[in-house]
């Protein structure tokens, strides 16, 4: 029994955040979107269940299977349960415990993917504020807990609570019922998916703590999701490919990176034998299917820069230098702005690159004076400490203030 | 910080045939410049380039003719709209126009707002 238990305890808790977005997905469809609660009980009923009777019995063969089925038994419940209460109960005598019962959600596979992709395009509601977009993905999509989303957000499990309480209560009224509406009407939609998916798998990789899993599981389950889209006619667009690109891109890099900040200060220091050789050949399939059309989107951009950064030689900076300016045109970022100076200070040489960092005007940024830190160096290490000493100053932890001062140390 | 308008003209050169490799130094000059203008967070509107082939010109009397206003030797190019404190500072931007590179100028105007008629 023990060993049931710590095998269900292992495998459950995995198996739970893939397979009850899906079954969530799925009854949400069958009941209306609106009745979001119903089919959450549902499926969290039935793996209670599951982890009862496996830690006792020991897992199915076809854990997936004994999941529809125990759903599907809960979900005749929940319909006799609620005709009871409207009184229709003649209606009982045309029950039976029959695979093909009307009025039961589909458990196919076709079906669950179709669910899965309407669940992403409901949760994915622009007029949701982007900061709750993402708690609403980690719920909805992901599976994830409360105490799970205040982890990732590092912020407590009420923020998280009301948050979330008031992004439902909008998707609740916000009355188009996506669940059974053709997803090619509606295309606006696109871009809000494209937003969330991107800003989930950007909590994970922009995080400043490394060794926190459940940031870094944003990651796995934003590529994870950004999949379901180009696995489906549907969805499968050049602009989703792009973001997978890009995630699968960023994501080979990061076994080679303490964090986000330090890949920052160092930039081309990283150990590249460190990157995710697999990660990088999916990377390149996906930008070259999100190439296959003159559509042409950030995301492309972003990852067209990504994809230089993998390849070694000095040719790429003038690459890599065009992109930053394109993207700069699109939308202007400070990081952008920073990252298209180095590469301009590549190519143009470092007094060049100095001229244009100046005109930045980032003076409150730490990052613009690790920039001119590394620009003086060869030219004026005494100006480059004291750049190097301002981005100390404006450091947010001792790693950061470490590598800096390393740096300043190589002088 | 107010709004400008940089205005691109250049000359009618019949002549100029440039070669791709040219024409492929004079898109990165100019990707190069409006990149670095969008870099400092002054760009307001990366504007348009103002096709030549695909222009007329309405007069009074609805008179139509072919092409740019040319009375002049010169035409408009294009135009981007920048974010800049005051002009001088609007003007040291135009001073990395490419266009200047191959004998054109740059107009500077400052866009006006409602509660400022200059």
């Amino acid at each position: 029994m023990d060993a049931n238990l710590s095998i269900v305890s292992g495998l459950v808790p995995h198996l739970f955040r893939i397979e009850y977005t899906k079954l969530t997905a799925v009854l949400c469809r069958h009941f209306g979107f609106d009745q979001i609660e119903t089919a959450e009980d549902i499926a969290s009923e039935t793996f209670a269940r599951a982890l009862e009777s496996w830690s006792l019995h020991g897992i199915p063969e076809n854990p997936t299977a004994w999941l529809y089925k125990v759903a599907k038994n809960r979900t005749i419940d929940q319909i006799r349960r609620h005709r009871l209460h409207s009184g229709a109960q003649n209606e009982l005598e045309h029950f039976s415990q029959t695979a093909e019962i009307p009025g039961l959600p589909e458990l196919s596979p076709g079906n669950i993917v179709d669910s899965q992709l309407r669940m992403i395009f409901a949760v994915c509601n622009p007029l949701v504020s982007p900061e709750a977009q993402v708690a609403l993905a980690l719920q909805l999509l992901c599976g994830f807990s409360v105490e799970e989303i205040a982890g990732v957000f590092l912020t407590s499990r009420e923020t998280v609570k009301k948050r979330l309480y008031r992004a439902r209560e909008i998707l609740r009224a916000s009355g188009t019922d996506i669940l059974r509406v053709k997803l090619t009407e509606i295309p606006e939609r696109s871009e809000r998916v494209y937003l969330t998916l991107y800003l989930l798998f950007s909590e994970g990789y922009f995080s400043n703590t490394p060794g926190n899993v459940i940031r870094e599981n944003c990651c796995a389950e934003a590529m994870r999701l950004a999949a379901i889209l180009t696995e489906n006619k549907e969805t499968d667009t050049p602009v989703a490919n792009a973001l997978l690109a890009l995630m699968c891109y960023q994501a080979s890099r990061i076994p080679a990176r303490g964090n986000y900040c330090e890949e920052l200060i160092l930039f081309e220091d990283q150990d590249r034998q460190l990157w995710d050789r697999n990660l990088i050949d999916k990377g390149n399939h996906y930008l070259v299917k999100a190439c296959s059309s003159p559509v042409y989107s950030r995301y492309h951009i972003e990852a067209s820069i990504a994809f230089w950064h993998t390849t070694a030689g000095d040719n790429r900076w003038q690459h890599i230098l065009d992109l930053y300016n394109r993207l700069l045109l699109l939308e202007y970022s400070p990081v952008a702005a920073l990252n298209r100076t180095f590469a301009f200070a590549r190519v143009n040489g470092a007094a060049a690159g100095i001229t244009e960092a100046e005109k930045l005007g980032l003076t409150g940024n730490r990052f613009y004076h690790s920039l001119l830190g590394h620009l003086y160096a060869g030219i004026d290490p005494a100006v480059a400490r004291s750049h190097y000493a301002r981005a100390i100053d404006l450091s947010l932890t001792q790693v950061e203030k470490k590598t800096l001062q390393k740096q300043m140390d190589r002088l | 910080m107010k709004e400008y308008v940089l205005i691109f003209r250049n000359e009618l050169n019949p002549e100029q045939k440039p070669s791709p490799e040219q024409m492929q130094e004079v898109l990165n000059n100019w990707m190069n410049w409006m990149g670095s203008i969008a870099a400092q967070n002054r760009m307001v509107d990366k504007g348009n380039r103002l096709s030549v082939a695909n222009a007329k010109t309405v007069r009074p009397g609805n008179l139509v003719t072919d092409g740019p206003y040319t009375e002049i030797k010169e035409f408009i190019n294009g135009y981007i709209v920048v974010r800049a404190a005051d002009i001088d500072e609007a003007v040291e931007m135009a001073k990395g126009c490419p266009v200047l590179m191959t004998g054109g100028n740059v107009e500077v105007r400052s866009a006006v707002s409602p509660d400022d008629n200059s």
